[in-house]
């Protein structure tokens, strides 16, 4: 069946929500019972590099064959992707107020990574939007998407391992690091993030239909 | 083909003394602006920022117009002639090395206006020469893009502030133990690691994805 993970989603993200709050967890300094954000912050920043990943992936195909699809299906998912950074950061904010006791800090590489990729994201679409000609919007598109990219992983990927950041687990903060996410938590963390990667999907393929509806509308 | 297209670059830079004499006063101004501003009473990690950010806007400005003469008639001619290999080569080099003596100049009057504050002034070099030749390369690539897109110049800094912050990151850290007058020994080695691979990912990145553009 071919919208089977359309219900696998939504079950195993009714699972960890439930589950998510009545599991047993490690007791820890600071996080105590927050450290439940796990299930429902984390997954959803899988999702959004998931769906940029993806929407690098169709630009590179937009190059390599010149079609507008992909340069459409690039947009959606980069589009779904820039949505799934809104419930990152509220739940971050709201983990970050009860446990820095502030809801947003410059100090923390990841929090700076995030505003950035974001930014990198809005300038892709408003370079989409500046130029008309859509063989020519494309292309251009394309390329920034992927050096956009590039650039977006340098910064969320290498540079936060070169300073301490405030998150759980970096800068000898107790957290679920190798030791101890738990098999408890286990059982939860990995269904939440496939879940969730999977939900981004089909939100991806619900955006790409309505825009092939209406191209198709305007073509008429 | 590739020394025509390079030494094309310099002589229409210098025939058009206005470009290059504005690009001076430009500099010449933010910096006086900024002392007028700031009054001379800057510490060590606001003197290192507000020089970054100076250069990061000069660069901007003057790698931004790098794509504007080439439209029309000159991009057609430019397409049936040259490789676009050798093209964005000669649009690197020559952004870079601009920038360079750029830096250099705006370093000068900074310190002129401001003062100097660096005590490690080998590792500032060179800090300043690998800073240059990597806001030459992700700004011509940018200068491309925004050329192509020809929406205004508004566009060349909204493309390019959130992809230059990897690299004015990096940039700014090591500057700042030049600034501070760390010995070579206690210099991170991985920092500076990092900002020789950001150039080479953006050269590398630049000659991928230019002939993409090149075409219309």
């Amino acid at each position: 069946m071919k919208s089977a993970y359309k219900s696998i989603s939504v079950l195993l993200i009714l699972y960890t929500l439930v589950w998510g709050l009545l599991n047993a967890v490690p007791r820890l300094d600071i996080l105590n019972e927050t450290i439940r954000n796990v299930y429902y912050h984390v997954p959803v920043w899988f999702a959004m590099l998931f769906m940029m990943a993806l929407s690098l992936i169709q630009s590179l195909r937009q190059l390599q064959t010149g079609s507008l699809l992909h340069d459409a299906k690039a947009a959606n998912a980069a589009v779904v992707g820039l949505f799934f950074s809104i419930p990152g950061l509220l739940t971050g904010s709201l983990w970050a107020k009860f446990t820095w006791g502030t809801w947003w800090t410059f100090q923390d590489p990841k929090l700076n990574g995030v505003a950035i990729s974001i930014l990198i994201y809005l300038a892709y679409f408003i370079l989409r939007l500046s130029v008309d000609d859509e063989q020519k919007r494309a292309r251009i598109s394309a390329v920034y998407n992927v050096f956009a990219f590039v650039m977006m992983n340098v910064f969320i990927m290498i540079l936060p391992r070169l300073t301490d950041s405030l998150h759980p687990g970096n800068g000898g903060n107790p957290a679920f690091g190798k030791y101890d996410l738990d098999d408890n938590m286990r059982l939860v963390f990995y269904p939440a993030v496939i879940g969730w990667v999977l939900f981004s999907y089909w939100m991806y393929e619900i955006k790409n239909r309505l825009t092939f509806l209406q191209h198709k509308l305007y073509e008429n | 083909m590739l020394l025509s297209l390079i030494k094309k670059e310099f002589q229409l830079e210098f025939r058009q003394k206005s470009s290059l004499a504005g690009v001076l006063v430009y500099v010449i101004g933010t910096i006086f602006v900024s002392a007028m501003c700031f009054k001379a009473k800057v510490d060590k990690p606001t003197w290192n920022a507000l020089f970054w950010v100076i250069t990061l806007f000069t660069s901007v400005n003057i790698c931004g117009k790098s794509f504007l003469k080439e439209s029309g008639g000159q991009a057609l001619f430019n397409y049936l002639h040259y490789s676009p290999l050798h093209f964005i080569f000669a649009k690197v080099l020559f952004n870079m090395i601009l920038m360079l003596v750029l830096s250099l100049v705006t370093f000068f009057f900074y310190a002129f206006f401001i003062r100097n504050e660096v005590e490690n002034m080998s590792l500032f070099l060179l800090v300043l020469i690998l800073a240059s030749t990597g806001l030459g390369g992700v700004l011509s690539l940018m200068s491309a893009i925004s050329a192509k897109a020809s929406a205004g110049f508004g566009i060349m800094s909204i493309l390019s502030f959130p992809v230059l912050m990897p690299l004015i990151l990096v940039i700014i850290r090591l500057s700042k133990m030049a600034v501070d007058g760390i010995e070579w020994a206690g210099v991170s080695g991985q920092l500076l690691l990092i900002l020789g691979a950001l150039n080479l990912l953006t050269l590398a990145l630049s000659f991928l994805l230019f002939p993409y553009l090149w075409r219309d």
